[in-house]
């Protein structure tokens, strides 16, 4: 079965240095894939230039075409999603409205409905509802990131850290959503510094160093690889 | 003073603060979706006066020569963009929009302008000329800064401003123009004589600006447009194109500002160069709403033209001065409102 | 790089300037001396706009008021133009002064919006009021006299010229380099930053724009002695963004960019004066200022940092060795165990949300405290309260036994807590020393003139002598020239901490220190912090890494829902039902 989202021979440089060298990997339909690696081995600058939001060279590919000349809003459209690291919400816009627009580029009308289930998924969301987002603490900032994420009813999501900066009794709640959500059909390509937990979840993981993929294999025999447990897995 | 007399000031006031209220809730209106304080707004109002003054006397508008110029370096910059991401088969399109539209609109006035049509299709055909402008200028000078602090694009505006009064001397020489009224008819009330005229910049204003009002506070069209300005990346990220979100604003922005030139021209005399001063009292007004609420705005524009209205039965020579220094008060008392908690870091 | 040193480069240009009347035609010396004449002008914006982010419209009109003082001084007085330069001088940083307190509050867009508006209002009035010639303007100025010697001649008052640019590009240098300067310098990172430590923002600000104005009144007085005639259309908007230009063509942060941009935007505008005529024909005086505009448009499209960052590629910078010197006196600790900080019913709303609760609690001196909490406790929000960022609603917070609710920040920063940021807050193009050595402000005395004039050196060698140890205790000694834009996460963590420290802190309170480290990292970090407090420092922690907290702290304080949920020794608070519940989830 071809892959329903490829990365191929990705390269991304920042002036002279080069970023990511030659980086490739696959997702498969309903599959859960994870990169895990270290602060600074470019497992942001990957997902932003798979977004378009960084210029790059070699192949983005969604159900087999090629979507590397496409624009950020136009590769959205087509059903891939990225749930950013720094979050980019909408400040001075309340939660409901920030969830909204994530709503913003569907032509269906399960819209109603999918903001009540993001709500009963997030209670504290439905809290604070009316409030702007740049009031909401840094984790509520993280649930609202997924949230419209999930708005936007993706084919493929991308999330980068989503558990950066949560307490461990949220990080758990997360990775619940995330498994629920790959149970909804959305395939998922998960970037994590806690290798533990993105490694419990996922099919299948790559690890990124220093900009190239060191190993990669089936998630569970790579959490017993010794090596990986040495430098990855005693954290988090 | 007695009443009789701050009656008729009233009346000028409202009349004047009308046509700010257009040109303030346009520059709000711009910068909620783009940040760029457009300071040559009432450049474009002043043009669109200038252009309804030549359509009345059968002479081709300078503004044809200032569209198409704008529109061929327009297309030449947007071409070259798409050539250089790879896109070239979307190039067709990208001319048909910014180098065709332009021109058959120039295209049209011109042929129009030589018959004696109506007053009526006169101010539409003013509008329509005028109405390319500013998204060009756009696309020229605003679209590859986009990401730009508000403070760059401030500075920019400014020197944009300067580029448009050289422009408007070259294309449309130094007399000032002065047309007819569009309505003849008027109304007393109370005692006062209420012009036509008036009425008719009032309720534009009024149309515009609940219509704006509506748009951005109820709808989800209204709040993707603003999503871009407050997070680029993020509205991006959710299929809203920023880029379309700007033509949209100053398409709807120079609407506005062709409207406000077109009623002031029976009202003022006009030169190439009296956009400043109307833009800046109309910003006095805009800086009253705070740059983002559109009552506040028409309030204080409203304020601002009373002021001016009382200021000039004192002192003709000073009202000018009275209003934008006006401007400094306002300034710290909305910096006294607003607990910004957001502040712009640069590196 | 190149084997130029910039000692020697100057000394050519000097002696290329020296000679230059003699070498070049009468037409190139008038030049010459009005691009002097507009430096001082962009080299005093440079210090406003580049380095303190204060964009200002309104210098033409400063350089209006000096220039119309001294003109009517010595015209319908009579007076020596030595005279003039006084009234000028004081005319023009009264105005300024009065301008400055009104408006030096404001922020971003909306301060460089009030810049419009006085410097068009100051502008109207040169036209309009009565006594200074209307829109005729003054004519008939005398030149200036050194003793019996004219200085009228352009080749005479140039000398003048040439002396008193190069000695405001020394005052400018020096300045930079100081306590005053670093001040300045750190506006740009955020008022947070900039209150962190100790520096009051307003005032920084000010003495940014009295400077400015201070330059703007020496070119005021020089324009009108040097011209003999003063108009309105030399001072109105126009001239303004001229002079902005100027500033950010060179290369806004830097004050021989100022020269550099005046001299480019002169020569420029009497190119395009001597060759649009060829192109455009009888449409070129409309198409001056348009081509103006343009070309500035493209470059701030294209080319925002100026030329100066081209040749400061080409010139290396090799820094000055640091000599040994005395190191800065320090304050004395409290003896541990003394309540340092207490919080007492603390409350804070937020329209409607109460964000924190009757929060009472203690830190005592010499212990690290940790702060924690599930998201949305009200962490960060007690954190904010503790260094003034944010003001109580109701309670009472109490350092070294002084009330500080509701005090400002800088003034908290002074009485000796310091702070480090969640999201590092560093100047990533100044070097690892100089940002730490901005935390020094609150120890250093010099100001304004004292910095000018180098007399400052005795402190500053102190100052850089703390600093290189500061950065030595955290383990970044050799990185002390490096651009602080260039270390890493845990690196520049590592350096707010030693920013912090150099502002001699009792307290440091530290936001998510750990967040984003390594392993290693996270070691080095715990081992620094526990040295510190062995010397004495008290240090309250807000952290989410359970295992970097647990093996550090002395004690506890776990928020849920802006209250105090549990309080005490880390073995007993993990052990707490209601803890595990909320945060922990049961997980050891």
């Amino acid at each position: 079965m071809s892959a329903l989202f490829a990365l191929e021979d990705l390269h991304v440089s920042y002036g002279k240095a080069e970023a990511l060298r030659g980086v490739s990997l696959q997702l498969n339909q309903g599959g859960l894939v994870t990169v895990i690696g270290r602060n600074g081995a470019g497992k942001t600058t990957m997902l932003n230039a798979a977004m378009g939001l960084l210029p790059a060279r070699g192949r983005v590919k969604l159900d087999g075409v090629e979507i590397g000349s496409l624009e950020v809003e136009e590769r959205c459209e087509r059903g891939l999603c990225l749930a950013p690291e720094k979050r980019e919400l909408f400040g001075e816009m309340s939660v409901l409205d920030n969830l909204r627009l994530g709503a913003y580029s569907r032509r269906d009308r399960g819209v109603d409905r999918d903001l009540a289930g993001v709500f009963s998924r997030f209670p504290r969301l439905s809290e604070r509802r009316r409030q702007h987002a740049n009031t909401l603490s840094g984790g509520e900032r993280q649930m609202l990131t997924l949230g419209r994420a999930l708005m936007m009813r993706p084919r493929v999501l991308m999330l980068d850290e989503p558990s950066l900066g949560l307490a461990p009794l949220i990080v758990r709640e997360i990775f619940r959503a995330i498994a629920a959500l790959r149970a909804t059909g959305v395939s998922i390509l998960l970037v994590e510094q806690n290798a533990r937990a993105a490694l419990e979840t996922a099919d299948y993981g790559y690890v990124l160093e220093t900009g190239e993929i060191s190993t990669q294999g089936e998630a569970k025999a790579l959490l017993d690889d010794p090596k990986l447990v040495a430098s990855y897995l005693g954290e988090g | 003073m007695n009443l009789d007399i701050a009656a008729i000031l009233t009346v000028d006031g409202v009349a004047a603060g009308a046509i700010y209220v257009l040109v303030a809730i346009g520059l709000v209106l711009i910068f909620t979706v783009t940040r760029v304080i457009f300071v040559p707004f009432g450049d474009i109002a002043a043009f669109a006066a200038l252009t309804l003054a030549a359509l009345n006397d059968k002479r081709l508008p300078g503004t044809a020569g200032l569209v198409v110029s704008l529109a061929v370096v327009a297309s030449l910059m947007e071409a070259y963009a798409l050539y250089a991401r790879g896109r070239v088969k979307t190039i067709p399109r990208a001319l048909a929009w910014y180098l065709l539209a332009p021109l058959i609109l120039v295209a049209v006035t011109g042929g129009l302008s030589r018959l004696d049509p109506p007053v009526f299709v006169r101010a539409l055909m003013a509008i329509g000329l005028v109405l390319p402008v500013a998204p060009l200028l756009d696309r020229i000078v605003f679209r590859p800064i986009a990401d730009a602090t508000v403070l760059l694009l401030l500075i920019v505006a400014v020197a944009l401003h300067f580029a448009l009064v050289g422009l408007g001397l070259l294309f449309f020489g130094p007399e000032g123009v002065r047309t007819d009224p569009f309505v003849d008819a008027s109304l007393t009330l109370g005692g006062v004589i209420i012009s036509g005229q008036t009425m008719l910049i009032v309720g534009a204003a009024i149309v515009f600006s609940l219509a704006l009002y509506a748009m951005f506070g109820f709808t989800l069209a209204g709040k993707a447009l603003r999503a871009t300005a407050m997070n680029r990346t993020g509205a991006r990220l959710m299929g809203i194109r920023p880029a379309r979100a700007g033509t949209l604003a100053y398409l709807a922005g120079s609407l506005m500002a062709a409207v406000s030139g077109i009623l002031i021209a029976p009202v003022n005399t006009i030169f190439y160069d009296s956009g400043f001063l109307i833009g800046l009292k109309a910003f006095v007004g805009a800086i009253i709403g705070g740059l983002t609420s559109y009552p506040l705005t028409a309030l204080g524009a409203v304020l601002v033209g009373m002021l001016e209205s009382f200021a000039a039965f004192e002192s003709s020579a000073l009202k000018d001065v009275i209003v934008f220094s006006l401007l400094v008060p306002v300034l710290i008392w909305r910096s006294l409102l607003s607990d910004e908690a957001q502040e712009d870091v640069e590196e | 790089m190149s084997a130029l040193s910039p000692r020697a480069l100057a000394i050519v240009a000097i002696v290329l300037a020296l000679a230059a009347p003699h070498l070049v035609s009468a037409f190139y010396v008038t030049l010459l001396n009005y691009i002097g004449v507009y430096a001082l002008v962009a080299i005093g914006l440079t210090l406003l706009t580049g380095v303190a982010g204060v964009v200002s419209f309104g210098q033409a009109a400063l350089v209006g008021i000096a220039a119309y003082a001294t003109a009517w001084l010595t015209t319908t007085q009579g007076l020596s133009p030595w005279i003039g330069l006084g009234f000028a001088l004081v005319s023009t940083l009264a105005a300024a002064a009065l301008i400055g307190l009104i408006t030096m509050r404001l922020k971003g867009h909306l301060l460089s919006l009030s810049t419009v508006a006085w410097g068009l209002a100051i502008a109207f009035c040169f036209g309009n009021v009565d006594g200074l010639g209307n829109f005729t303007g003054i004519a008939a100025i005398p030149p200036i006299y050194l003793g019996p010697i004219s200085l009228g001649p352009s080749q005479r008052i140039y000398y003048l010229i040439l002396a008193v640019v190069v000695a405001g590009l020394w005052l400018a240098r020096n300045l930079l380099d100081s306590r005053v300067g670093r001040a300045m310098r750190a506006l740009r990172g955020g008022a947070l930053l900039v209150e962190s430590v100790a520096v009051d923002p307003f005032r920084a600000r000010l003495t940014a724009f009295l400077l400015a104005a201070a330059f703007a009144a020496l070119s005021g007085w020089l324009y009108a002695h040097l011209g003999r005639f003063v108009s309105p259309s030399s001072f109105d908007a126009g001239a303004g963004i001229e002079y902005l230009m100027m500033a950010m063509i060179g290369g806004a942060a830097s004050p021989l960019g100022g020269l550099i941009g005046a001299a480019l935007i002169t020569w420029a505008k009497n190119a395009i004066q001597d060759y649009l005529p060829l192109i455009a024909g009888g449409a070129a005086g409309q198409l001056e200022i348009v081509v103006f505009s343009a070309l500035f448009i493209l470059f701030l499209q294209r080319a925002r940092d100026g030329v100066t960052p081209y040749l400061a590629a080409l010139l290396p910078w090799r820094p000055a060795p640091l000599a040994p010197a005395p190191l800065l006196p320090r304050r004395a600790l409290p003896s541990p165990g003394a309540p340092l900080l207490t919080l007492e019913h603390v409350e804070r709303r937020f329209k409607g949300l109460i964000a924190v609760s009757d929060l009472s609690f203690e830190v005592k001196a010499v212990e690290i405290l940790g702060l924690i909490g599930p998201n949305g406790a009200g962490k960060s929000t007690t954190f904010n309260l503790i260094t003034g960022a944010l003001a109580p609603s109701a309670g009472a917070i109490r350092f070294l036994g002084e009330t500080v609710t509701g005090k400002r920040q800088y003034v908290i920063a002074r009485s000796g807590i310091a702070r480090t940021f969640q999201h590092v807050k560093l100047r990533p193009r100044m070097s690892a020393l100089d940002n730490v050595l901005i935390g020094a402000f609150g120890r250093l005395s010099s100001g304004v003139f004292r910095a000018a004039l180098r007399l400052n050196r005795a402190e500053e060698a102190s100052a850089r002598h703390d600093a290189q140890r500061a950065l030595e205790r955290v383990g970044l000694g050799a990185r002390a020239f490096d651009l602080a834009g260039q270390l890493s996460l845990g690196e520049q963590r590592l350096l707010e901490i030693a920013r912090a420290l150099m502002t001699d802190p009792i307290l440091l309170v530290l936001d998510e220190p750990a967040a984003g480290l390594r392993r290693a990292e996270k070691q080095a970090l715990a081992d620094l912090l526990r040295d510190l407090r062995g010397e004495g420092l008290t240090i309250l922690v807000v952290e989410h890494d359970m295992d970097f907290v647990m093996n550090l702290v002395d004690r506890l304080v776990v928020m849920d829902f802006g209250c105090k949920l549990a309080e005490g020794p880390p073995v007993a608070v993990r052990a707490d039902a209601r803890v595990r519940e909320a945060y922990l989830g049961g997980v050891a």
